[in-house]
């Protein structure tokens, strides 16, 4: 693969041939939940990465900070995650916990359940600041406060002391989002931020995000199964399929031409509100286990163009001719095959 | 009985009460307090607890006689409650009154450090064990399988000869070294499925460290089987007090235990109910109080609200 030109300024998070395999039980065989992905996050950018369920997302996402949990996983030996000239699967674990929550921090997917049901709010948030920066109890109290006040939650003074069960699924999640920017982060991983949250305020988080970015200048690597959300907020798309990358694009193009037929039938699926009424359109099939991909294209058994060459044999990720636009399929050497739907 | 031990043991029962009410004002103002004294039941095993270690302290002053002696072994001999003897007395003639007075204090003592020392130990290989897992849990579980399996008593009597004449932190030692299994099991069931909780990931996700994880994160959601064990263990411990002082190897003889003097009354007690009903009561209303404490502080650190029963 080569690098495609950078959007604007350096690259800030460079994963290389990332590879995170799970032992399953009673050695049924091994898990290849992310195999052989690389991609870069440059400074100020927001990065979708799309797939469905099983796709290796959630996986990518924790190998970032060596948080996949060992065993049964581990992230094989040749693997790169740069961040600031280090590798971070090379780091010692004390230079590692640096990192994490204070270069790179995270949010997850469930506030309901990531924040510990003991504490108040405050606590939480200024938990960062205290392993980190040593605050002390009233400075780290402050921090708490203008947090909240940042993620745009109404009296901090007073929602400060509050505890987790006190607050609805947004303000949680706003909550969780101020835990992670606490020391401001220069990269933060949004792994589907807004799943477990109702449309309005999905919106709302997002908007926040969007904010937030702009204000501290971080780049943001957002995980998602929703194309909705890539196409307002990323600058950049992602997509995986069974534990590879198989399309990079900017957002637009791959909006406009999506060249992997997994994009195209990603795009195919959504509803549209413009579009007369018919049936939605499913992509055939499910992804299928991470203990026997398919041979040759992991794609090509629900593929509506397969043919023998891919079957038999994977394609690398192509150029396209439109720049930083890849995909892993062979119909970008043989487009004329696009007509020929079987 | 004279009016200075009558005096002092309303002055105790005044001052226990006191403590309670300054503490339920304080309540009022805090969340965390307000919680604990949420049920009336608290307040009271609250009281009894004060009452009972005031009682302890100020033993000289409560007890109107000494515990040791006997007082006439020929005509005092389990004399039932009178305005002299208030609990009457027991087999070799003394006063029951005043050796419950002064039971309490090796009682309470040995249950407080006993069950304090067992439980935090326990509570410690637990979480170890398990957050850990794989070899680590394997070789801390199987020695808590051992420790299970061997008969607690003959443990101590090794102990026991060992030191010949078990003096009181060696008995507390002892005691706490062998009472920690059970917690132990029941923290590592805990700990395990805490520590896939995903405010756990987050945790590590923002740089904490394992021991800040354990103690911060994992054990304070596990407060709750913690206490109540806490609670329990001191019953058991009191128990077992009781079952080594029957068997001679606890807390020298003539010093009065709540659990020695069950042990040399129990032939005694249809003609004389009084001299073990006396220290059994003790026994129960230590063990009841703290439950009602334990439920009291489980609900100070549970932040979820749950309506009183």
């Amino acid at each position: 693969m080569t690098t495609p030109p950078a959007p604007n300024g350096a690259v800030l998070l460079r994963v290389r041939d990332l590879k995170t395999y799970f032992v399953t039980e009673q050695g049924k065989g091994t898990a290849r939940a992310v195999d052989d992905v690389s991609f870069d996050l440059y400074a100020g950018e927001t990065l979708g990465i799309v797939g469905e369920s099983g796709c290796g997302k959630t996986v990518t996402s924790l190998s970032i900070l060596r948080l996949i949990p060992e065993p049964p996983g581990h992230i094989l030996p040749g693997s790169l995650i740069e961040f600031d000239g280090n590798n971070l699967l090379a780091l010692p674990l004390p230079q590692l916990r640096a990192v994490r929550g204070n270069q790179i921090a995270m949010i997850f997917q469930e506030p309901m359940t990531s924040l510990n049901p003991v504490f108040t709010v405050g606590d939480q948030i200024a938990e960062a600041a205290i392993i980190h920066q040593h605050l002390s109890r009233g400075a780290a109290r402050a921090r708490a406060i203008e947090m909240l006040r940042l993620v745009g939650i109404p009296d901090p003074d007073e929602r400060v002391d509050h505890y987790p069960h006190q607050l609805s699924g947004g303000m949680r999640q706003r909550v969780m989002i101020a835990m992670a920017l606490v020391c401001h982060p220069k990269v933060l991983i949004a792994d589907e931020p807004t799943t477990a949250l109702d449309v309005t305020i999905q919106a709302q988080i997002l908007e926040l995000l969007d904010r937030l970015q702009r204000e501290l200048g971080m780049a943001v690597l957002l995980i998602t199964h929703d194309l909705g959300v890539v196409a307002g907020h990323a600058d950049r798309v992602v997509v995986m399929y069974a534990g590879r990358v198989v399309e990079t694009a900017p957002t637009d193009a791959l909006f406009a031409r999506p060249m992997h037929p997994y994009t195209e039938g990603l795009l195919a699926a959504v509803p549209r509100i413009d579009a007369p009424r018919s049936r939605l359109h499913a992509i055939p099939g499910q992804v299928p286990a991470a203990t026997a991909w398919p041979t040759g294209c992991r794609f090509h058994p629900r593929c509506p163009y397969a043919w023998e060459k891919c079957a038999a044999q994977e394609p690398p990720l192509l150029e396209t001719g439109v720049a930083g636009h890849t995909a892993r399929c062979w119909l970008v050497t043989e487009p004329e095959r696009r007509q020929a739907k079987r | 009985m004279t009016l200075g031990t009558w005096l002092a043991l309303a002055l105790a029962v005044v001052l226990a009460a006191e403590c309670v009410r300054a503490l339920r004002q304080r309540g009022l103002r805090q969340e965390r307090w307000r919680r604990f004294f949420r049920h009336r039941t608290t307040s009271w095993g609250l009281g009894i607890l004060v009452f009972l270690a005031l009682v302890a302290v100020a033993a000289p002053l409560i007890a109107p006689f000494d515990p040791n002696r006997q007082l006439d072994i020929v005509y005092l001999k389990n004399h039932p409650p009178s305005w002299t003897f208030l609990l009457g007395t027991d087999v070799l003639s003394r006063d029951v009154w005043s050796r419950a007075v002064y039971g309490a204090r090796v009682s309470l003592g040995i249950g407080a450090l006993g069950a304090l020392m067992a439980v935090s130990l326990g509570t410690l290989v637990g979480a170890i064990a398990g957050y850990y897992q794989r070899w680590v849990d394997a070789v801390l579980m199987r020695g808590v399988d051992v420790g299970l399996a061997l008969p607690r008593i003959f443990i101590l009597l090794m102990a026991v000869a060992l030191w010949d004449g078990l003096p009181f932190a060696a008995l507390v030692i002892a005691i706490g070294l062998t009472s920690w299994f059970g917690t132990s099991r029941l923290v590592r069931a805990e700990v395990m499925s805490l520590r896939e909780q995903d405010f756990v990931v987050a945790a590590r996700a923002l740089g904490a460290q394992t021991g800040r994880i354990i103690f911060r994160h994992v054990l304070p959601n596990a407060a709750a089987p913690i206490i109540v064990s806490a609670a329990l263990g001191v019953g058991n411990v009191l128990l077992l007090e009781a079952s080594l002082s029957f068997l001679g190897i606890g807390i020298k003889p003539p010093d009065p235990t709540w659990g020695n003097m069950i042990a040399d009354n129990a032939p005694s007690i249809y003609t004389a109910p009084w001299s073990t009903v006396v220290p059994g009561l003790a026994i129960s209303l230590v063990v009841m109080s703290l439950n009602a404490v334990a439920d009291g502080v489980q609900d100070a650190l549970d932040p979820r609200e749950r309506e009183p029963a």
